[in-house]
C-alpha cells in the first residue's frame, strides 16, 4: 500500500509533476476528442512544434550554463530572409551555409558580449533583440521575401516527408538525440551544468566559464539558423518579422521542462516535453472549440503552476517562507 | 545658482552628458541632413518630444522601483493594453450614457483600478509561490495578452471624448498635459524612493534580499506594492495616451517592456537590483525619445533606430561594467 505524506507528495510532484501533468493532460483531452490522438492529428501538431522546438533545444544550452536568451526570434527572423533572398542569387546549397555562417556570427558575437565580457544576458540579447530586428529591416529593405522558384528542391526541410514522418520532425528528432548526448553525455556537457550550477566553483576547479558560455551561445545560435531553415523552406516566403515573439513562446517551452533560470538545471529530454505540451495544448483547445486567444491564458496559468510545482518540491513546502 | 545645479546634475549621472551629446550631435548633424528647415532644437520640437516620451516615461519609473528592489516585469505592455481598453470600453457603455462627462472620472477610475489589480496579482503570486518575477511576469506577459484578445477581439476600439481630447492636448504653463503627468509621476516616485521607509527598504531589499529578511523588512507585501504600483502606473499611462488617440488596438503596447528597459538600464539601475536613481531614469527615458526622433530627424528609418538602440544598450552596459571593476578594484587596495 502506498503511503504518501504530503511533504513527499509535493517532492514527487515536483520531480516528476510535468511527466505526470503531460499524461493527466493527454488522457482528458483525447476522452473529450476522439480526434485529438490520432496520427494524423499527432504528427501535425509535432510537425508545427518542430520550429519551436529546435529553437528551444538550443535555449536549453543557454539556460542550462545560468543565461538567457531573448534574441532568437528576431534572430529566426534574420536567417529566415537571408537564406530566402540568398537562395535566387547564389543557388540553394550556398545560401543555406552563407545563412548558418552569419548566424552563427551573431551567436558568436552574444557568446562574446556574455561569455568573455561578462555583461548580463538578459540586457545584452534584449539589445540583440532590437539590434538584429533593425539588421534584418535594413537588409531586405523592409520588404518581404519570396523565392520565385516554388519547385525548388529547398522546399525539402518543411514540406517533405520521408518514410511518412515530415522532415521537420526528423531534424527536431535528430538534433533534439543528438544535443541531448551532448548535454548529457559529454565532458562538454557536465561543464555547462558545473557552469550554470556555481560559476566561480567551476572558474576554480580549471573549467573555462567564458569559453563554456561562449560554446551554448554558439550551439543555440546553430540551431536557431536551423529552425529559419525549416520555415523558410516550409513556407518559401517570409515576412520581415517571421520569429517575433517566438523567444517567448521558446522560453515557456523550455520553463515547462523545468530548466531553472538560475542555471545548473534541465534536459533536452525535458525541453521536449515541454514543447510538445506547449505544441498539444493549443492544439487541444482549439480542437475543443475554444478561441485561440485562450491558450496564451492557459499558457500562463501552466507555466507558473509549473514552476511553483517544480520549486515547492525542491523546498518541500507549498508557499514561499517569504514573509 | 543655476550653473551649480546644471554641474550636479551632470555628475549625478553620465546620462545627463549623454543627453547633451545628443543634442548638440542632432543639431549640427540635423543642420546637413535634414529635409525639413526647421532645426532641431526648436522649443516646439522639445516640448512635443517630452510630451511623446510620456507614456514610456510613466511606466519606466515604476519599472526603476520593480529594478531597484531586484525583480522586473515583462507584462508591462499588456497592462497598458488591457487598462486602454477598459477606458474605451467604459466611456462607450451604454450604461454610462446619461452621465454626460462625468463618465471620465469613472473610466479613468476604472482603468486605474484594473491595472493596480492586475499588477497586484503579479506581486502576489510572486510572493506567495516564490516563483521568480521574470518567470510570472513572463507568463502574464501572455495570458495578458490573452486576456486583452479574448475581451476584445482582433478589432481596435475606438471612443473620442471630445472633453477629455480637449483636455489632452491642453498646455498648462507651455507645457503639455502628458508632460505634466511625467513630471508629478516623477517627483512622487523620487519622494517615495528617497524620502519614505518604503524606499529605502526597496534599496536595502534590492541590495541583499537575506540581509534585509534578516533585518526585519516583510519583503513579500514589498513586492507586491511595487508590483501594483507599476501595474496603476501601466494603467496612468494608458489612460493619458488614449485619452488624447481615443483609438486601441489589441496589439498595441508590445515590446513596450523592450523600451521601458532599455530606458531604465540607460539611466543606470542595475538589474541585480540596489542601485538606481528616479532622476537618471528620467534621463534614461529623455535620451531614448531624443534618439529616435533625432534619427528620424537626420533621415534614418525604423531599422536604423533598432540598431542603434541595441548598439547603445549593449554599449551601456559594458561601459558600466568597466567603470564598475575599476572601482572595485580600487576598493580592494
Amino acid at each position: 500500500m502506498l503511503r504518501l505524506s504530503k511533504d513527499e507528495a509535493i517532492r514527487f510532484l515536483g520531480k516528476q509533476g510535468i511527466l505526470a501533468a503531460f499524461v493527466i493532460f493527454m488522457l482528458v483531452f483525447a476522452l473529450a476528442e476522439a480526434k485529438f490522438i490520432s496520427a494524423d492529428n499527432v504528427l501535425s501538431v509535432i510537425r508545427s512544434s518542430a520550429i519551436i522546438g529546435v529553437m528551444a533545444l538550443g535555449v536549453t544550452f543557454v539556460v542550462v550554463s545560468g543565461n538567457l536568451d531573448l534574441s532568437i526570434g528576431s534572430m529566426m527572423s534574420f536567417s529566415t530572409i537571408v537564406v530566402l533572398d540568398l537562395h535566387d542569387k547564389i543557388g540553394p546549397v550556398l545560401a543555406i551555409l552563407a545563412m548558418f555562417s552569419l548566424t552563427l556570427l551573431l551567436g558568436a558575437l552574444i557568446g562574446f558580449l556574455v561569455g568573455y565580457l561578462r555583461l548580463n544576458s538578459l540586457i545584452v540579447t534584449l539589445g540583440m533583440l532590437s539590434a538584429i530586428h533593425g539588421l534584418t529591416l535594413t537588409y531586405s529593405g523592409g520588404k518581404n521575401m519570396d523565392i520565385s522558384d516554388k519547385s525548388s528542391w529547398f522546399s525539402f526541410f518543411g514540406q517533405d516527408s520521408v518514410m511518412g514522418i515530415p522532415v521537420p520532425i526528423l531534424i527536431f528528432a535528430l538534433l533534439a538525440a543528438l544535443l541531448g548526448i551532448i548535454l548529457s553525455k559529454t565532458p562538454f556537457g557536465r561543464k555547462i551544468y558545473a557552469v550554470g550550477g556555481n560559476g566561480t566553483a567551476a572558474t576554480f576547479s580549471g573549467i573555462s566559464r567564458s569559453k563554456t558560455v561562449f560554446f551554448c551561445y554558439l550551439i543555440s545560435s546553430f540551431c536557431v539558423a536551423t529552425a529559419g531553415l525549416i520555415q523558410a523552406s516550409r513556407s518559401l516566403g517570409s515576412q520581415n518579422t517571421v520569429g517575433q515573439g517566438l523567444e517567448l513562446e521558446v522560453l515557456a517551452a523550455v520553463i515547462l521542462g523545468g530548466a531553472s533560470l538560475l542555471g545548473g538545471a534541465g534536459t533536452i529530454a525535458k525541453t521536449v516535453v515541454g514543447v510538445l505540451m506547449l505544441g498539444f495544448i493549443q492544439n487541444g483547445l482549439l480542437l475543443m472549440g475554444l478561441q485561440f486567444y485562450v491558450q496564451f491564458v492557459v499558457t500562463w496559468v501552466i507555466i507558473i503552476l509549473a514552476v511553483w510545482l517544480d520549486i515547492a518540491g525542491k523546498r518541500g513546502k507549498l508557499w514561499s517562507p517569504l514573509a | 545658482m543655476k550653473s551649480i545645479n546644471v554641474k550636479v546634475l551632470l555628475k549625478a549621472s553620465p546620462i545627463w552628458i549623454f543627453i547633451l551629446f545628443e543634442l548638440v550631435f542632432f543639431s549640427v548633424a540635423g543642420s546637413y541632413l535634414s529635409l525639413s528647415d526647421k532645426a532641431f532644437m526648436d522649443v516646439d520640437n522639445m516640448l512635443l518630444l517630452l510630451k511623446q516620451s510620456a507614456p514610456i516615461g510613466i511606466i519606466a519609473m515604476g519599472m526603476a522601483i520593480i529594478m531597484i528592489n531586484g525583480n522586473i516585469d515583462l507584462s508591462v505592455g499588456a497592462t497598458f493594453a488591457i487598462a486602454a481598453i477598459v477606458l474605451l470600453e467604459t466611456m462607450s457603455s451604454p450604461m454610462f450614457e446619461g452621465l454626460g462627462d462625468w463618465v471620465i472620472p469613472i473610466a479613468w477610475g476604472a482603468a486605474l483600478l484594473v491595472g493596480t489589480l492586475l499588477g497586484a496579482i503579479n506581486g502576489l503570486i510572486a510572493w506567495k509561490t516564490g516563483v521568480d518575477a521574470f518567470i510570472v511576469t513572463l507568463g502574464s506577459m501572455l495570458g495578458f495578452r490573452g486576456l486583452v484578445f479574448m475581451f476584445n477581439g482582433e478589432n481596435p476600439t475606438s471612443h473620442l471624448n471630445w472633453t477629455l481630447v480637449d483636455f489632452a492636448e491642453a498646455q498648462f504653463l507651455g507645457l503639455h498635459t502628458a508632460t505634466w503627468f511625467l513630471l508629478v509621476v516623477t517627483a512622487a516616485i523620487w519622494y517615495l524612493m528617497n524620502r519614505t521607509v518604503h524606499g529605502r527598504n526597496a534599496y536595502a531589499i534590492g541590495n541583499n534580499r537575506e540581509a534585509a529578511v534578516n533585518a526585519g523588512i516583510r519583503v513579500g507585501p514589498h513586492m507586491m506594492i511595487n508590483f501594483m504600483l507599476i501595474g496603476f502606473l501601466a494603467a496612468l499611462s494608458a489612460v493619458v495616451f488614449y485619452s488624447e488617440s481615443g483609438s486601441v488596438n489589441p496589439n498595441d503596447g508590445q515590446l513596450y517592456e523592450l523600451w521601458i528597459i532599455t530606458a531604465v538600464v540607460l539611466g543606470g539601475t542595475k538589474l541585480t537590483g540596489g542601485s538606481g536613481s528616479i532622476l537618471s531614469t528620467l534621463g534614461g527615458v529623455i535620451a531614448i525619445q531624443l534618439l529616435r526622433k533625432g534619427l528620424g530627424h537626420i533621415g534614418a528609418d525604423t531599422s536604423t533606430v533598432n540598431l542603434v538602440i541595441g548598439s547603445i544598450l549593449i554599449l551601456v552596459l559594458f561601459l558600466d561594467r568597466q567603470i564598475n571593476i575599476k572601482g572595485r578594484e580600487e576598493l580592494k587596495v
